[in-house]
C-alpha cells in the first residue's frame, strides 16, 4: 500500500515511507496497530480485542480462507481465473469428513486435498484444453461440486448413525494441537496482568501460540514456501510466465499448457485442504453449506493482497479477525472506533503524501464512523459480518491502480497461438 | 439453417452426457436408471407438476435474463443473488405497507424491486466505471454485503414481529397479490392442478423475455451492447461510450434481477420472509449458460431445471436419492459450455476451410486466365 509510485510527479517529493527498509516499515505498522487496539480497548472498557481467545479463534478462522486464497494464487499466477474455489473447497469438506471419519484426521486432510484437486483438474480440462471461458467454467464447477457432494452425502451418510443427507457422522478425533514452549506460558501470564499495551501484545501472542493445530502450522508454512517456489525457483518462473505472457513463454520452450494444468490442479488441492481444515480442525463434521462462501472470500483476500502470498495472508487475517470478533458479541462495538482510527491513519498518510482530495474524503469517513461509535452502544451483528466485504470493496476501489494482476490472467490460451 | 442445427446439437449432446453420468451414478448405488427416469417422467407430466414446473421456471428465467444482459457485453453479473434478495425485501416492505388500487399496487411493488435491484447492481457498475474494480469480485462482495443488509433491515426495521422464528415483512394486502392462472388448464380441457396455483407473474416473465429479445436484437442499444462485448475497440471507434455502456448494462441487469423474487412474493408467500427462496441467482447463471443467452433457449433451460427439480420429488418416495438431479444439473452446465466451444470451433474450422478452398479456386482460375 505504501510503496511509492514511480511516476515522476511523486518521486520528486520526498516520501518518508519510501526511505524506510521494509523490516522497519512493517515493525512500525505492527506497533502502531497494537497501540490503536490498546487505546480502543481502554476507551471501550473491554479486553476482548486482544484477548487470547479472540486471537486463537481468529487464527483458526483465517487458515481456511488463506488456503483458498493460496489456491487462487497458483491458478491466477498461471493465468487461469478460478471462481470455482468454492466448489473445490466443498469437495474438500466432504472428502475430508469421509476420510476423517473412516481412517482419522490426517487421512481427512489427504483426501480433502485429493477431492479438491480432482475438481481443479476438471476446471483445467475445461479452461486449458477446451479454452472455455474461465469464469463460466468456474461457476459450473461450483454447481457441479455442490450437487455431486449432496448426492454422495445422501447415498453414503444417510444410512449411518449421526449422518444424513446434509451431514456426515462425527469424525473420531481432531488434528493434534501444541503450545509453543515457554512463549505460550509467559505470554499467558503477562496477558492476565492487565498492563496497558504490554498485556495486550502478550494476549495476542498467547492466542497465537496456545493450542495451535499442527495443520495450522503446516498451512502457515505454505506462505513463505509459496513465495520461495513462485519467485525463487525455475518452476515458479515458468508458472508465472504462463500467466504473464504465454506467447513469449511458449516461444522460449516453456510448456505453457502443462504449467497451467499444474497451477489449476494445485489450486484445487489447496482449496480442498482449506475445506478439510474446516472439518478436521474446526467442526469435526461435514455439514452442507459449511464453507459459507469461503472460497469466494479467499479469492477476495488474494486480490486484496495483490496476488502475493504475504498480502493474501493479511487479507485472510482481516476476514478471520472480524469473524472472531463477531462470535464474541460484547466486543463488536469497539470495531467502529477501530475503523475510525484506521481511516484517520490513512488520512495522515494521505496528508504526508500531499494528496488532499483523498485526505478530505477519508476525514469525512473517519468522522462518520467516530460519530457512529459515540452515538450508539451496540452494533448489530450483521454489520460486523459485512465489514470484511466492505473493506475489500473499499480497498479495491481505493487501490485498484496499485493492484496488478498477472497480465494474461483470464485470457484463454491455445497451444501454438504465438507462432 | 445447418448452423442452427449444429448449435442445437451442443445442448442435446450435453444433456445426453449428463443423463449418462447420472445413470452411472444411479447404477453405482444399485438403482435402475430406466426405472428412476421413468418415474420422473410419469410424475413430471401431470398437470399439477406442469404448473409447479412453470412456477419454478419463472424466477429461474428472469434470473437468467438478468445474467444474460451482462453476458451480451462480456460482463459477469455474479451478483443477481444479492440483488434479488435486497430488492425483494424492500419491495415486500413497501407492498405490505400500502393499500391502493390493485394494478397500481402491483406496479409500485415491481417499480420498487426494479429500482432497488438496479441500484444494488449499479454500485458494482459505478465502481467499475470510476475506479476500475472488476465486476466479478465486486458483485461477489456485494452478494455477501446484501445478505447482511437484508438481515439487518428485516430484523431491525421491517419485520412485523422481530421476535418471530421466521421474521417477515407485513403481508401484501389483497390488492397487492396477483391471482393464479389455473383457469388456463381447465379452459384448454386439462384437469385442474391440485394444490398448486400457476402463478400470474408468468405473464410478466414472458413480457421480460420478449422485451429482452427486442432490446438486444432489434434496437440500437442492443447492437451497441453486443458490439461492445464482441469487439470493445471497434465499438468505441464507432462512437459507443464504453463507460456509459457498462453502467447502463449493470443497471439494466440489476433491474431485471430485482424481479426474480417477485413471482414467489405475488403468488405464494405474499411477503418477504426469512425463508425466502435462495440460490436463484446462481441457478440463473446456469440457465443462461444452458440457453446461451437466447430468449427461447433460456426459457427451455429454465423449464428443464424446473422439470428436474419437480420430478425429483417422486424419487424420494421410492427410496431413490433425489440428489441425482443435482448431478445432472451440474454436469449439463459444464458439458454444455464445453460442447458449445467445440461446436463453435468446428464451425469456424469448416468456414475457414471453405474460404481457403474458395480462394484457391479463384487463384487457380486467375492463373489459367493469365496463362
Amino acid at each position: 500500500m505504501t510503496t511509492d509510485t514511480k511516476s515522476p510527479s511523486t518521486s520528486t517529493k520526498r516520501n518518508p515511507f519510501a526511505d524506510m527498509t521494509p523490516a522497519r516499515k512493517y515493525t512500525l505498522y505492527l506497533v502502531a496497530g497494537l497501540l490503536v487496539l490498546s487505546i480502543v480497548q481502554l476507551l471501550e472498557g473491554t479486553n476482548q480485542l486482544t484477548a487470547p481467545g479472540t486471537w486463537s479463534a481468529a487464527l483458526r478462522l483465517t487458515v481456511p480462507i488463506m488456503l483458498a486464497g493460496l489456491g487462487g494464487l497458483y491458478s491466477e499466477r498461471s493465468g487461469v481465473v478460478n471462481i470455482g474455489l468454492e466448489g473445490m473447497m466443498i469437495a474438500g469438506t466432504w472428502f475430508g469428513a469421509y476420510a476423517g471419519w473412516q481412517w482419522g484426521p490426517w487421512w481427512g486432510v489427504a483426501l480433502g486435498v485429493a477431492g479438491g484437486a480432482l475438481f481443479g483438474l476438471v476446471h483445467a480440462v475445461a479452461t486449458v484444453t477446451f479454452a472455455v471461458d474461465q469464469i463460466v467454467s468456474g461457476v459450473a464447477i461450483n454447481i457441479l461440486a455442490a450437487g455431486s457432494m449432496r448426492f454422495l452425502s445422501s447415498v453414503i451418510y444417510t444410512p449411518e448413525t449421526g449422518g444424513g443427507a446434509t451431514q456426515s457422522p462425527r469424525i473420531q478425533d481432531f488434528i493434534g494441537t501444541f503450545d509453543v514452549p515457554l512463549i505460550s506460558d509467559w505470554a499467558n501470564t503477562i496477558a492476565d496482568k492487565g498492563w496497558f499495551f504490554i498485556s495486550d501484545a502478550s494476549g495476542i501472542i498467547a492466542g497465537l501460540t496456545t493450542g495451535v493445530s499442527w495443520l495450522t502450522l503446516l498451512a502457515l508454512s505454505f506462505i513463505p514456501a509459496t513465495w520461495w517456489i513462485l519467485w525463487r525457483t525455475k518452476w515458479g518462473l515458468r508458472l508465472r510466465s504462463a500467466g504473464e505472457n504465454p506467447w513469449a513463454a511458449e516461444s522460449l520452450g516453456v510448456p505453457v499448457l502443462r504449467m497451467k494444468y499444474w497451477g489449476v490442479t494445485l489450486s484445487g488441492g489447496l482449496a480442498g485442504m482449506g475445506g478439510a481444515y474446516l472439518v478436521v480442525v474446526q467442526a469435526g463434521i461435514y455439514r452442507e453449506g459449511m464453507t459459507a462462501g469461503r472460497g469466494y472470500i479467499g479469492l477476495g483476500a488474494m486480490i486484496f493482497g495483490n496476488y502475493n502470498p504475504f498480502g493474501l495472508l493479511a487479507g485472510a487475517g482481516i476476514f478471520g479477525y472480524s469473524d472472531a470478533l463477531r462470535l464474541r458479541q460484547d466486543s463488536v462495538h469497539g470495531i467502529l472506533l477501530l475503523i475510525a482510527i484506521g481511516i484517520a491513519l490513512l488520512m495522515i498518510v494521505s496528508l504526508i503524501r500531499k494528496n488532499y482530495q483523498a485526505a478530505l474524503s477519508q476525514a469525512v469517513f473517519a468522522f462518520l464512523f467516530f460519530l457512529w461509535w459515540v452515538l450508539t452502544d451496540d452494533v448489530p451483528g450483521q454489520i460486523v459480518t459485512a465489514t470484511p466485504y466492505i473493506i475489500t470493496l473499499l480497498v479495491l476501489a481505493l487501490a485498484t491502480q496499485r493492484l496488478r494482476m498477472p497480465a494474461a490472467d483470464g485470457i484463454p490460451y491455445r497451444k501454438g497461438e504465438g507462432h | 439453417m445447418k448452423k442452427f442445427g449444429l448449435a442445437l446439437l451442443a445442448p442435446i449432446i450435453a444433456l445426453a452426457f449428463a443423463i449418462g453420468v447420472a445413470a452411472l451414478a444411479l447404477l453405482a448405488v444399485g438403482v435402475s436408471p430406466v426405472e428412476a427416469f421413468g418415474l420422473m417422467w410419469d410424475f413430471g407430466t401431470t398437470t399439477t407438476s406442469i404448473a409447479s414446473i412453470i412456477n419454478r421456471a419463472i424466477p429461474l428465467y428472469i434470473s437468467a435474463v438478468a445474467v444474460a444482459i451482462g453476458f451480451q457485453m462480456k460482463m459477469f453479473n455474479i451478483g443477481v443473488e444479492g440483488q434479488y434478495l435486497v430488492a425483494a425485501l424492500f419491495a415486500g416492505w413497501v407492498g405490505g405497507s400500502i393499500v391502493v388500487w390493485a394494478p397500481l399496487h402491483i406496479a409500485i411493488v415491481i417499480a420498487v424491486a426494479v429500482t432497488v435491484g438496479a441500484l444494488w447492481a449499479g454500485i458494482a457498475g459505478a465502481l467499475k466505471v470510476t475506479r476500475g474494480v472488476n465486476e466479478v469480485v465486486a458483485t461477489i462482495m456485494l452478494n455477501f454485503i446484501g445478505f447482511s443488509v437484508v438481515g439487518f433491515f428485516l430484523g431491525n426495521f421491517f419485520a412485523v414481529d422481530s421476535g418471530a422464528l421466521n421474521q417477515s415483512t407485513p403481508p401484501l394486502p389483497e390488492s397487492g397479490q396477483i391471482p393464479g392462472l389455473n383457469w388456463i388448464f381447465t379452459t384448454l380441457g386439462f384437469t385442474e392442478p391440485r394444490g398448486t396455483e400457476l402463478q400470474g407473474f408468468l405473464i410478466v416473465a414472458i413480457l421480460i423475455g420478449i422485451g429482452y429479445y427486442l432490446l438486444v436484437w432489434k434496437t440500437r442499444f442492443g447492437f451497441d451492447l453486443r458490439a461492445s462485448g464482441a469487439n470493445p475497440g471497434a465499438a468505441r471507434m464507432s462512437g459507443v461510450n464504453p463507460k456509459k455502456m457498462i453502467l447502463y448494462t449493470m443497471l439494466l441487469s440489476g433491474g431485471v434481477a430485482g424481479m426474480v423474487g417477485l413471482s414467489t412474493m405475488f403468488g405464494k408467500l405474499h411477503a418477504y420472509t426469512q425463508d425466502f427462496p435462495r440460490g436463484l441467482g446462481f441457478a440463473g447463471i446456469a440457465v443462461a449458460l444452458l440457453g446461451r443467452n437466447g430468449a427461447i433457449g433460456m426459457a427451455l433451460g429454465a423449464l428443464l431445471f424446473g422439470f428436474m427439480e419437480r420430478s425429483a420429488l417422486i424419487l424420494d418416495l421410492n427410496g431413490i436419492p433425489k440428489e441425482v438431479v443435482q448431478i445432472i444439473q451440474g454436469v449439463v452446465v459444464l458439458a454444455v459450455v464445453i460442447a458449445y466451444e467445440v461446436v463453435d470451433r468446428f464451425i469456424r474450422a469448416r468456414e475457414l476451410k471453405a474460404a481457403n478452398e474458395a480462394t484457391k479456386a479463384i487463384g487457380s482460375n486467375g492463373q489459367e486466365v493469365a496463362a
